[in-house]
């Protein structure tokens, strides 16, 4: 990212420029639909951001990211269900809840590697998951309503769908700007050594589990922000937030976007949302080319082209978008 | 107390049910170094096939052989497709590579049988309780269950242990390149490791299909319960699965059953009634945090890994 | 005891005494003493299996000895873990180059440097523009004749220049002692001789315990010899004394290849 001027820079720039004007185009129209996807895209691009952080850069590959999502959405639902509608208590508690249970996941978790630390993060999370179906008072399975918004006073009204929508974004930069800073700075430098050659860490004295558990948590709590930010966009908060299929698309947004750089992420998050929105058409359409009368149909079963994407994803194109970009423009 | 015993058979149940899904996976894992969170899908194709194949003979046996078969089949053709490629490289990649096949396998399921779910009922002889102790009753069929599944664990240790192929296993496990240089056919090898942790998956998934009803996504938790019992047991060795499934299988069921009514020798039966189902749930993975804590490697390491 | 052995005790910088490892029947470090002095070139041979390797692993740490006590700098460290002993200025270059390869050679040194320079949990400013930590990174690479190679990703150095980066690496902590890992494996004779000059250079100014098989090269630098055959110190001296020592001839270095140096 050192040129000014190149394929990368100028296709972020211009994802960065829908992002902004995404709201004057909806004011315009009247069309609020795709504010709202928008919404949704741009917290779970936060998210993914939080997760590259650890997985893109720290080598850590964490399948229970979306546990924090949970935390975050819950500590609102519950401080909302309990009365305390205020933003300015909900999102610090939100923040600092997902920080200790990172630190506690972190601690355990990152006492091994490899296969098992994906494992046990999975299975943790999965603890989460059982432990939210069983809070009876909180809806349980069924999960839980929130009435009301976070309130910020005069400051800003989340109700507004502007208003909400350049929060979210907002929020998106400061936490690409920080991950920017972070893994920069000598703190980053030791999280991107241990993940080149951890034992070689150790050997030019550096001691660098409690590096990666800092970073676990500090991931943990940008994800948990990410999290309340989520239950006030759905003003609604339920288990599923936290089924390890939903830690699985956070790992596919964060690989399909390009492990590892700055901007993969987020689009990585907006190619795979808008390839759930589209898919189901696009397969309607070409079924309705062969045989119109299971057009419809075909149209649901849109997953069985994404499971295998993510596949040759996988297979030939391991640097994600980003790294399709940066090939092109080597020519 | 009978209830007490018949909730122990359930975990012992249960936790033969988590060995099948167990070993197939830490023999995959210690043979081909790969991770597949695609063995709850073959689990459940096991159990669509079983309920398929049993209403087309009209026989709950040939159903279950015939669905044993073509699980076996599927898992090797998933290896030679797709899994094979994926072999050497980083475990995200698995990660990643398999968790597309579950969408995949998942929406498969959902085009060919629906999304209803299906049930399989099993022969009537098979549905009386007997009498286990003296006063204990105890369905026959989840006796069936225990008795097959600790058949086939023996067989997996006879097969693993004692015979040529297995001696091939081993030596695969604990180096790659040995067997490759004394020009076995690496390749069939891993796609028949491959089948038989398939096999083994849709064989635990053909048993359960008469007890609970047959759905998309069954294999899923069911699987993460899977990679508990492998961190307990230690990743690689079958002996550690077996042992960690049947605490697993205890734990979590005996847990369930009495950990409410225990808390309420403690807690007003209000905050028991609530705070019961989501710690008893949590048991394993406390069991499994702990495990970590002391012995970070599992109960039964496997040398050198 | 001769009379080197004799001088050294005292003001030894690093002091070995009585270092024993067994790895189940095999006996790795057998009763092993040895000392280093400041500014000496202290070189370690013996046959394959003679526990060279172990003898560094349990120097830096990543062993422990069974019995036995290391003293550096007149500080008990048997029992310190290895960031620690780096810490002190006890710096190791591996046999097997192990190195950052996905950052640039200058990154792979700064990391060194920065090892060294109190703890990271500095979260905000760019690593890359500290000046505290690229020169005297870029210092090191030109100390080892890496200066021109500085922005190249290691992956893509050669073979001779990884282990010049390696040393690098060592020499970024501003290390009292250098304990160098067999540095001519792999060389070809032009790359060994460069790094024959390069160690030359440095021995005056760090310690250097070198474990070696190129035996040209070990008499060509060492000031003092100690010859170890299963983990044991048959002889240590001049190289003028182990030339001529009877045992090592015939245990290790054979008649014919005595007769070469």
């Amino acid at each position: 990212m050192t040129a000014p001027l190149n394929l990368r820079s100028i296709f972020i720039a211009g994802v960065l420029t829908v992002l902004a004007l995404l709201p004057v185009y909806a004011a315009l129209t009247g069309n609020y639909f795709l504010l709202t996807l928008f919404t949704r895209i741009v917290i779970l691009a936060m998210a993914a951001t939080s997760l590259n952080l650890i997985l893109g850069y720290g080598g850590m590959v964490s399948f229970g990211h979306a546990v924090y999502l949970g935390i975050g959405g819950y500590v609102v639902g519950i401080l909302a269900k309990e009365g305390i509608l205020s933003g300015f208590v909900q999102w610090p508690v939100a923040v600092a809840v997902s920080a200790l249970i990172a630190l506690g996941l972190g601690a355990l978790s990152l006492r091994t590697r490899g296969v098992y630390f994906i494992m046990i993060t999975l299975a943790f999370a999965q603890m989460f998951y059982y432990i939210a179906i069983g809070l009876d008072r909180y809806g349980g399975d069924d999960g839980l309503t929130i009435y009301k918004r976070s309130q910020f006073g005069d400051l800003v009204n989340l109700s507004s769908k502007t208003q909400f929508y350049y929060l979210c974004f907002a929020f998106l930069l400061g936490t690409i700007y920080l991950v920017w800073r972070l893994v920069n700075s000598r703190f980053g430098m030791v999280i991107r050594g241990s993940r080149s050659n951890d034992r070689r860490m150790h050997a030019i004295g550096f001691p660098t589990f409690r590096y990666k558990l800092i970073c676990f948590v500090i991931a943990g709590t940008l994800c948990g922000l990410a999290g309340a930010l989520l239950a006030n966009h759905t003003d609604f908060i339920s288990p599923a937030v936290m089924h390890w299929t939903r830690s699985g698309d956070l790992i596919v947004m964060v690989v399909l976007g390009g492990m590892g750089s700055l901007f993969g992420p987020l689009i990585g998050a907006v190619a795979l949302l808008v390839l759930e929105e589209t898919l189901p058409v696009l397969i309607s359409a070409v079924a309705g080319l062969i045989l119109p009368s299971a057009a419809t149909q075909a149209g649901e079963y849109w997953q069985i082209v994404l499971g295998p994407l993510f596949l040759l994803v996988v297979l030939f194109a391991r640097g994600g978008i980003d790294g399709l970009l940066a090939k092109v423009q080597r020519g | 107390m009978l209830y007490f015993i018949e909730q122990c058979l359930n975990g012992v149940q249960l936790g033969m049910l988590l060995f099948l899904l167990a070993a197939g996976l830490t023999l995959i894992f210690g043979i081909m170094d790969l991770v597949n969170l695609a063995h709850g899908s073959l689990y459940m194709l096991g159990a669509y096939f079983a309920a398929t194949f049993a209403a087309l003979t009209d026989s709950f046996v040939a159903g279950a052989l015939l669905a044993l078969i073509a699980t076996l089949v599927v898992g090797m053709a998933v290896e030679v497709i797709a899994m094979r490629r994926l072999y050497g490289r980083d475990h995200l990649d698995h990660v990643l590579g398999t968790f597309g096949l579950i969408l995949f396998f998942n929406e498969l399921v959902r085009m060919i049988w629906g999304p209803a779910g299906m049930t399989l009922s099993l022969p009537m002889e098979m549905l009386q309780a007997v009498q286990v102790l003296p006063g204990v009753f105890y369905p026959l069929y989840r006796i069936v269950i225990i008795v097959a599944t600790l058949i086939v664990a023996l067989l997996l240790y006879v097969l693993v242990m004692r015979t040529r192929i297995g001696m091939l296993i081993r030596a695969g496990a604990s180096n790659r390149e040995m067997v490759g240089a004394l020009g076995i056919n690496i390749k069939l090898l891993y796609t028949l490791v491959f089948g038989l942790g398939a096999a083994l998956a849709g064989f635990a998934g053909l048993m359960q299909a008469p007890i609970l009803t047959v759905q998309i996504g069954m294999g899923e938790n069911i699987l993460i319960l899977a990679f508990v019992v492998i961190i307990i047991g230690g990743i690689g060795s079958i002996r550690g699965a077996f042992v960690a499934a049947i605490f697993v299988g205890l734990i979590d069921t005996v847990g369930r059953a009495f950990l409410p009514d225990l808390l309420r020798l403690f807690l007003s039966s209000n905050a028991a009634s609530s705070a019961g189902p989501a710690l008893s749930s949590m048991l394993i993975y406390l069991l499994m945090a702990l495990v970590l804590v002391f012995r970070p490697e599992g109960l039964f390491p496997t040398a050198g890994k | 005891m001769d009379y080197w052995q004799r001088c050294n005790v005292a003001d030894a910088l690093l002091q070995v005494e009585a270092l024993s490892k067994r790895f189940g029947g095999i006996v790795a470090s057998d009763a092993l003493s040895l000392s280093v002095a400041p500014g000496e070139l202290h070189a370690v041979i013996g046959p394959n299996g003679a526990g060279k390797t172990t003898l560094i692993s349990q120097l830096t740490g990543q062993l422990a000895p069974d019995f036995g006590k290391i003293t550096f700098a007149g500080l008990d460290i048997t029992a310190l873990p290895t960031h620690r002993r780096s810490a002190l200025g006890l710096a190791r270059s591996f046999q097997i180059t192990s190195l950052f390869l996905d950052m640039s050679a200058l990154d792979n040194v700064s990391l060194a440097v920065q090892a060294h320079a109190g703890h990271s949990f500095r979260f905000w400013r760019d690593a890359r523009n500290e000046s505290e930590l690229r020169e005297p990174a870029r210092a090191a690479l030109v100390r080892v004749g890496l200066g021109e190679r500085a922005s190249a990703p290691a992956a893509e150095l050669s073979h001779g220049e990884h282990r010049q980066l390696e040393i690098a690496m060592a020499l970024a902590g501003r290390p009292r002692m250098l304990l160098l890992d067999e540095p001519m494996a792999g060389l070809g004779p032009e790359e060994s001789a460069r790094m024959v000059e390069m160690l030359r250079a440095l021995k005056s100014e760090h310690a250097i315990l070198l474990v070696e098989h190129d035996m040209e090269a070990v008499f060509a630098l060492a000031d003092r010899i100690t010859v170890l055959v299963y983990g044991r110190v048959i002889a240590s001296g001049a190289p003028e004394t182990i030339r001529n020592h009877a045992e090592v001839r015939r245990a290790y270095l054979g008649e014919q290849e005595a007769a070469d140096v």
